[in-house]
């Protein structure tokens, strides 16, 4: 397929090979063959004319590069539901600091991606737009693309946009990469601002990038980081031009290879792929160190008690007042909150602001939610100690390739340990990128995620790009 | 069970969230369960281990306390599902 990547299309442009309007119709047409996949939630030609016809020329890379934003993100010109009723007909009056940035650069938004609602699902089987289908499906069996990003991956996958933005609270974006055989990447908490973004857990929340090679990542990721004052949490620091930066020879780099990871259950052709990716860096002289990061296995708890804790203190703006969907039953002021809130949200985002209540409750908060926080203390003393003795650490990015659609929807905690290996860094608020790696029996995209101390996203982008180079 | 129907119907009040009478044991046992999962947690030892609650490495900064006498009201009611004049407009609450 052409035009898949944004360096090669942004020559095209700029040799003008190709005209912005033409490209954008090349992707106008192929989001309406693929309208199967579901992928948009918001896609509308003549917002995309609109938005070609009063284009101030940039001079950037992504001048006229068309791109899919995760409708997680608040956009001034497009409607943003964070795939909630309750949130149907939302009008931002303001634009993401993110989706900002990509607009100063010229880019042109196609539309918004499909997510799980609130972006709490691993499946993108709790969107109330309906699941998006994994372009790498096959007609009998259609496939998850993973989530919650699930639509910002299968729009890159399948050629619906050169690049889209994701959020990742605990694997949200590394996940659905993995299992649409794309790039993805989560940079450190606090490199892109959060003003604007649909808020889920704000301790864990983080904006991202999915493309389909590491070069583009790079480029997007260094022009949506950057601090802002709107976002308390936002690093002040300098953004290295990480696209220009990379550097392939990693010779005398360390890797880390936490002992922990190699968990019972997890099928041969994940440790088979785990395996060649660190005889691959060996050949490029990166030194091999077997490290313990000793609380993992507490992760995913700690993750499912801090997570839906925030996701409850986060959604209680949501009363049917200020904006969003309000029940018809509301002779009362409680009726209406409690009709606006049963109809309004989704089952798990249900049970996830309930179990976020509970352990915020009077005489549960020492035990679940303090408890919770010292030992993501402990997780993240790990990671610490860990990169006292290695560069990097490298790990599968999922326990499993993509699942036939309707699987693990009968039991919450099986969707959850999808997440078994992403949910550590996001806790920790290190860096972490997911590129394809290797096959399953099926012949399904797996995916090996690279993880760097913070604000290193240098060396992920180096280490992917190796393996990218030397991916037999 | 950890979340009888008593409790979870306690912290659906606490939420806002009507939940009804067929939903209530399912939905109380999907909970607990997900409760006894996390109590996984009392296997580590935390004593003298600091919460962490910000993984950020930003320092809350400063800015100046100043007016801004821009209005954007017309903005801020443009999503309300309800209003009245300048308001949010809710359903009656003093009789």
């Amino acid at each position: 397929m052409d035009f898949i990547s944004i360096k090669e299309t942004a020559d095209k442009l700029k040799n003008k090979k190709i005209s912005i309007t033409e490209l954008s119709n090349i992707f106008i047409d192929r989001i309406n063959k693929n309208a199967n996949l579901n992928a948009y939630i918001y896609f509308d030609e003549d917002n995309i004319n609109h938005q070609i016809s009063s284009l101030f020329h940039q001079e950037s890379l992504l001048n006229g590069i068309p791109l899919a934003i995760k409708d997680l993100f608040c956009t001034k010109n497009m409607p943003t539901t964070a795939a909630s009723k309750i949130l149907k007909n939302f009008k931002p009056t303001y634009e993401s600091f993110v989706t900002q940035k990509l607009l100063n650069e010229g880019s042109i938004f196609l539309g918004k991606t499909n997510c799980d609602e609130f972006a709490m699902g691993s499946a993108n089987t709790t969107s109330y737009f309906g699941n998006v289908v994994n372009p790498l499906s096959t007609k009998k069996i259609p496939l998850v693309p993973g989530g919650s990003s699930g639509g910002s991956a299968a729009a890159v996958a399948a050629g619906l946009c050169l690049g889209a933005t994701g959020t990742d609270t605990g694997g949200s974006i590394r996940q659905p990469a993995s299992f649409c055989g794309i790039v993805g990447i989560k940079p450190t908490y606090g490199l892109c601002s959060r003003w604007g973004i649909v808020a889920f857990a704000s301790s864990l929340d983080q904006a991202g990038i999915f493309t389909n090679c590491v070069d583009d990542a790079a480029i997007l990721m260094e022009s949506i980081a950057g601090y802002d004052n709107k976002d308390s949490t936002s690093a002040n620091i300098e953004i290295p031009n990480y696209y220009k930066s990379i550097n392939n020879d990693l010779s005398g780099k360390t890797v880390g290879i936490p002992f922990e990871y190699n968990i019972s259950g997890i099928p041969e052709e994940i440790s088979i792929i785990w395996e060649e990716a660190i005889k691959t860096l060996e050949k490029g002289g990166v030194k091999i160190k077997k490290i313990s990061l000793p609380h993992t296995k507490y992760a995913l708890p700690t993750y499912y008690i801090i997570a839906p804790a925030e996701a409850s203190s986060n959604l209680a703006r949501y009363d049917g007042v200020k904006y969003g969907f309000r029940s018809e039953k509301n002779e009362s002021l409680d009726e209406m909150y409690e009709m606006t809130r049963k109809e309004g949200f989704g089952k798990e985002v249900k049970r996830r602001i309930l179990i976020g209540t509970y352990v915020l409750s009077a005489g549960y908060y020492d035990a679940y939610y303090l408890k919770a926080q010292k030992v993501r203390k402990l997780i993240a003393n790990d990671f610490i100690n860990s990169f006292q003795e290695c560069d990097f650490i490298l790990t599968p990015t999922t326990p499993s390739a993509a699942f036939p659609i309707g699987e693990k929807e009968d039991d919450p905690i099986k969707m959850y340990l999808n997440d078994i290996f992403t949910v550590p860094a996001s806790l920790a608020g290190i860096p972490g990128i997911s590129i394809p790696y290797g096959k399953s029996k099926e012949g399904l995209p797996l995916g090996i995620q690279i993880l760097s101390k913070h604000f290193d996203e240098q060396t992920l982008f180096n280490v992917a790009s190796y393996l990218e180079r030397n991916n037999e | 069970m950890k979340i009888d129907k008593k409790t979870t119907l306690k912290i659906a009040k606490l939420s806002r969230i009507k939940i009804e009478d067929e939903e209530v044991d399912e939905l109380s046992a999907q909970l607990s369960s997900i409760v006894d999962w996390v109590e996984k947690l009392n296997e580590v030892n935390t004593d003298n281990v600091e919460p962490l609650s910000n993984v950020s490495m930003a320092k809350l900064p400063l800015r100046k306390d100043v007016e801004d006498l821009n209005d954007k009201s017309e903005e801020v009611l443009s999503n309300a599902p309800d209003k009245l004049e300048n308001y949010y407009a809710v359903p009656k609450v003093v009789e």
